[in-house]
């Protein structure tokens, strides 16, 4: 078994015993002098890849801590204090529950309408309906809390990086909450519990957290998956000592019609489902280009029968149960798991595709394509890799590499990623310094933009690269809410409340787009960017014909009364300032 | 058709033309195109997740079929008890009961399915296949553009159609891998929403942060966006209704499948639509004649037939192709569901299709013949159907380009 406390990721070198020695890491001393970004470029760049954005001060925090002492700073977030973003956590409920607690607090629809039709004898009463209605909307709260604490924590926290990891990997390990009701109950255990304590921890555990975790064995379908009616289990599920232990764990499944009978008897006769394994060698480790086999992801799934979810009244959580367990033998990756064992399989499946180079080559290549450029030279992806390798998946260590390297820190990698929807709502609030807010708002916003918080259906996690985001329908959607939030039209959302507003509308011009510039497009903007910024006109309609031009676009009837796409107002002074400074070319990279 | 000239900027012409209101003219007018233009319109349409073919297009006739799926085969007709059994095309094969909307068509002769068809690579994977089949490059990823913009790039038969934002659509948040590439295209949620939500002077401020000449991916993707908003707005789409009495699901692929007869009809310029719908990944609890497939078959079934509806006569040059990255596994699996297969199967629809058959050689379900004893195996390369619709449908000449290393051996017959 693997170590007993698998989120104490600091100190799990002491109880995985059966690790192979990992070498000292060799922190690379910061080869300052082969960075080409200016000084203040290095600050800029630092903020606009391990947050989610500048907010007011941060550069200059960064400037007088110095760039290298503030990443450290950043790969140690246990070191930093965080009252602000754990206290607006704590109020989300929902949040601090297990999934179990929830499952047995805000009943299923789906079960609910069952018990319901047993008892009429098939049709629903007007009050049944009613009680529905209120079970449905009981669990949309779940995933909405989850979806806001999550928004306010990203724009809260000090620990920056940590968010950013945690998004990172919440992509990387991506789940969809639309999957099934059951879902929903998972997501905060997820998140809170599985990802971000181990985002900066070591790969293997965070692998084994998520294999055990619900939200995961449920969203690929490894929790049904059972050895193949052709192939040995480990305990026969037919057998009278199971049916005693099932009585006794599972007293409801003595009537056949509930709903624990009925998920026992899909478990007793279940057959392999492969998605989870697969998706483990495909996305998770090796990537798709790895080198495995048809056979190896069979086997994988083999291997991984029996990895399942306990009833709520069990805790909920991971549970192996061998009489789905598949006792044969397994060939994966060319290595032999033996017949005849139980839960060992699966853990050393995941201790081999852990350890597998091309998976060290895999998540460096994905990191370095978060922190550094959509195409991460190979020499980079090489040493972080060969980082992964010496210290056994050491994530803080394989970050480090890459955010102190030559490459982060090149001209070439200033400003080249585009950013996400999260990014970009994200970025907006905090460079206003804006206030989260309690409700899911602010998240449906950024699911307007293209990327619902535990929405995305399939499992390859979002686009991370420029040419899945940027297109002419995402450009308009990204300008349209600059327009948007500047006009104070995003619900929760004060844009002008940030520090020093006050003054600032009263400044000239020049000074004010000079301090938007600084706060949103981190100081650095296109001339044609300034001059539309400080004008407020449109230097080619002036060039063209002024008069004929405005006709372009006035709003049709269709566009003023169409819900979605209804008009803002003209904004002035800095509200139109910050609302073109929201819509330009410079405000969609970081 | 009516067509409508659009004069596109080149960096010239963005000196010369500014926000050209030459161009708006034009548009109002109505200007038609030259001739020269086929009016020919091909949409795809993509069932993400890989559609369970054996049960959408179902081999009743087929004895092993039942064997395979005892808790999810659908019913042959002969047996079929109030519409729970399929519904019988030609003695063999039958639609799934909730594709009944789809019946019609075939009855007036604009449907073919295509079965056993799909990609000749083993991969299983969702997004590899998916990233094949809209790259049209089984088992190469390193092919960074789609089939359907390499149509775009390297078709002369609308050289004035290339003055259009809206030849090439797609009624999705993000542009599709199938339309990535050189050719410009719009990717929208829906006629109504493709606006800058602010009138007046603000708008063109806005695009005038994207004018500066800078080549690079935001600012031609907010070039181009601008260019289309405007047209769109001159061309109002959203005054055109359903007609024929098309009922469009409220759902949102109605819905998109609605807008893009809106563009049809406005005359923009389309000639390349794209949708997609999800969902198809039945690993569990799939259903047989009712149940989760059958439940989205409805949406995709009563959608299409509402399209079909809505063009009316424009079908003659309108060809819909249905596709899917792969079919799912011959047998149940221990879940009620279907893992992942090989072959699935398509539909053709249109006027120009030779209808009211299946195309395809069926290669059976008996175990010898499954691919790798599982799967239902592979006759026709999708490439082929790709092929044929692009070349005998679109007019294009340059299959090397749009399919490189691969040469049909025969066009399967989809099309009269």
């Amino acid at each position: 078994m693997r170590c007993a406390a698998p989120f104490l990721a600091l100190v799990v070198a002491g109880c995985s015993s059966a690790l192979p020695r990992p070498l000292p890491p060799s922190p690379a001393p910061p080869a300052a002098d082969l960075r080409t970004q200016t000084a203040d470029q290095q600050a800029v760049h630092a903020l606009s890849r391990l947050t989610f954005g500048a907010r007011p001060g941060d550069l200059e925090a960064v400037h007088e801590m110095g760039v290298d002492r503030w990443i450290d700073r950043q790969l140690h977030p246990e070191r930093i204090d965080d009252d602000k973003a754990e206290a607006w956590v704590r109020q989300f409920e929902v949040v601090q529950k297990t999934s179990a607690q929830l499952e047995s607090e805000y009943q299923n629809p789906g079960a609910l309408v069952n018990q319901l039709s047993a008892r009429n004898t098939g049709g629903l009463t007007r009050d049944d309906s009613l009680l529905l209605r209120q079970a449905r909307l009981n669990l949309r709260r779940i995933t909405e809390e989850v979806q806001a604490a999550r928004v306010g924590r990203a724009l809260l926290s000090e620990r920056q990086l940590q968010e950013v990891m945690t998004d990172f990997w919440l992509n990387h390990f991506s789940v969809f909450a639309g999957k099934g009701i059951r879902e929903q109950y998972y997501l905060a255990d997820y998140e809170h519990r599985v990802i971000r304590p181990l985002a900066l921890g070591r790969f293997r555990d965070l692998l084994g957290a998520v294999a055990k975790s619900p939200a995961m064995l449920f969203y690929l379908d490894n929790w049904e998956s059972a050895a193949d009616s052709a192939r040995p289990r480990l305990v026969d599920p037919r057998s009278p000592v199971v049916q005693r232990a099932v009585r006794r764990r599972f007293p409801d499944a003595a009537n056949p019609q509930s709903p624990m009978a009925q998920q026992l008897q899909r478990r007793l006769r279940a057959g392999l489902n492969e998605n989870y394994g697969r998706e483990l060698l495909e996305l998770h480790t090796l990537g798709v280009d790895g080198g495995y086999s048809q056979q190896d992801v069979i086997n994988a799934a083999r291997a991984l029968t029996g990895w399942t979810i306990a009833g709520p009244r069990q805790g909920g959580g991971f549970t192996f149960t061998p009489f789905m367990h598949d006792a044969g033998e397994k060939r994966v990756l060319g290595r032999t798991l033996k017949a005849g064992r139980g839960v060992e399989d699966g853990e050393e499946l995941l201790d081999i595709v852990a350890r597998h180079p091309s998976t060290a080559r895999f998540i460096a290549f994905k990191l370095a394509r978060r922190f550094v450029s959509d195409t991460p030279s190979t020499a980079l992806v090489e040493r972080a890799a060969a980082t992964f390798t010496q210290t056994d998946g050491d994530i803080r260590a394989v970050v480090r590499t890459i955010v102190t390297s030559p490459e982060f820190f090149s001209r070439e990698a200033f400003r080249a990623k585009v950013k996400s929807p999260f990014e970009i709502v994200l970025s907006a609030l905090r460079a206003l310094d804006a206030a989260p807010d309690r409700t899911a708002r602010t998240a449906q916003v950024i699911a307007g933009l293209g990327q619902p918080i535990f929405g995305r259906q399939t499992p390859d996690g979002w686009p991370e690269t420029a040419d899945g985001w940027m297109g002419t329908g995402a450009i308009l959607n990204r300008i349209n809410f600059g327009l948007v939030l500047a006009a104070g039209r995003v619900p929760g959302v004060n844009p002008m409340a940030f520090p020093g507003v006050e003054s600032l509308r009263q400044a000239p011009r020049e000074q004010q787009v000079d301090a938007v510039v600084q706060a949103f497009l981190g100081g650095d903007a296109s001339s044609v960017t300034r001059s539309v910024l400080l004008t407020g006109r449109n230097p080619l309609l002036d060039a063209a014909a002024p008069s004929d031009s405005s006709a372009s676009m006035r709003p049709t009837q269709a566009a003023a009364t169409g819900r979605a796409s209804a008009p803002v107002p003209q904004l002035r002074g800095l509200a139109q300032v910050v609302g073109l400074a929201l819509g330009s070319p410079e405000f969609q990279r970081r | 058709m009516q067509r409508r000239v659009f004069v596109r900027d080149s960096a010239l012409a963005l000196v010369t033309m500014g926000l050209s209101p030459t161009f708006l003219r034009r548009t109002a007018l109505g200007m038609a195109l030259p001739q020269g233009a086929r009016g020919k319109i091909l949409i795809c349409l993509f069932q993400r997740g890989a559609a369970d073919a054996l049960n959408i297009v179902v081999p009743f006739g087929e004895r092993a079929y039942y064997g395979m799926r005892p808790a999810i085969a659908i019913a042959p007709p002969s047996r079929s008890a109030g519409g729970i059994g399929a519904i019988d095309l030609d003695g063999f094969f039958g639609l799934h009961p909730a594709l009944a909307p789809l019946k019609p068509l075939w009855d007036r002769g604009l449907l073919a399915p295509i079965h056993a068809v799909g990609s000749p690579s083993a991969t299983r994977s969702h997004f590899d296949a998916q990233d094949y089949m809209e790259s049209a490059t089984p088992d190469n990823k390193g092919t960074s553009d789609g089939w359907l913009n390499r149509y775009l790039a390297t078709s002369r038969t609308c050289e004035q159609c290339a003055a259009t934002p809206f030849r090439a659509v797609a009624m999705t948040p993000q542009t599709p891998r199938v339309l990535q590439g050189s050719a410009p295209s719009v990717a929208m949620n829906s006629v109504a929403d493709f606006t800058v939500r602010s009138g007046g002077a603000q708008a063109a401020q806005l695009e005038a942060l994207y004018r500066t000449g800078s080549a690079d991916l935001i600012h031609g993707a907010g070039t181009e966006m601008f260019e289309a908003v405007k047209m769109l707005r001159a061309a109002n789409p959203q005054r055109y209704q359903p007609e024929h009495g098309a009922a469009y699901p409220s759902t949102q692929f109605g819905q998109r499948l609605l807008s893009i007869a809106q563009l049809i009809k406005s005359g923009v310029g389309l000639e390349v639509a794209f949708a997609d719908i999800g969902g198809w990944d039945t690993h569990v609890n799939q259903g047989g004649a009712t149940g989760q497939l059958a439940q989205l078959l409805g949406d995709f079934g009563a959608s299409i037939a509402a399209l079909v509806t809505d063009l009316g006569d424009r079908m003659k040059e309108v060809v819909i192709l249905t596709m899917s990255e792969f079919g799912r596994m011959a047998r149940q699996n221990g879940s009620g569901g279907t893992d992942h297969g090989h072959a699935g199967a398509m539909f053709a629809i249109g006027g120009a299709v030779k209808g009211q058959r299946v195309v395809g050689r069926w290669p059976g379900l008996a175990p010898e013949q499954l691919y790798e004893g599982r799967d239902l195996t592979l006759t026709t390369d999708f490439r082929a159907v790709f092929a044929e619709v692009a070349s005998r449908h679109l007019g294009a000449t340059k299959l090397d380009a749009l399919f490189p290393g691969y040469t049909p051996a025969a066009m399967p017959g989809v099309l009269r």
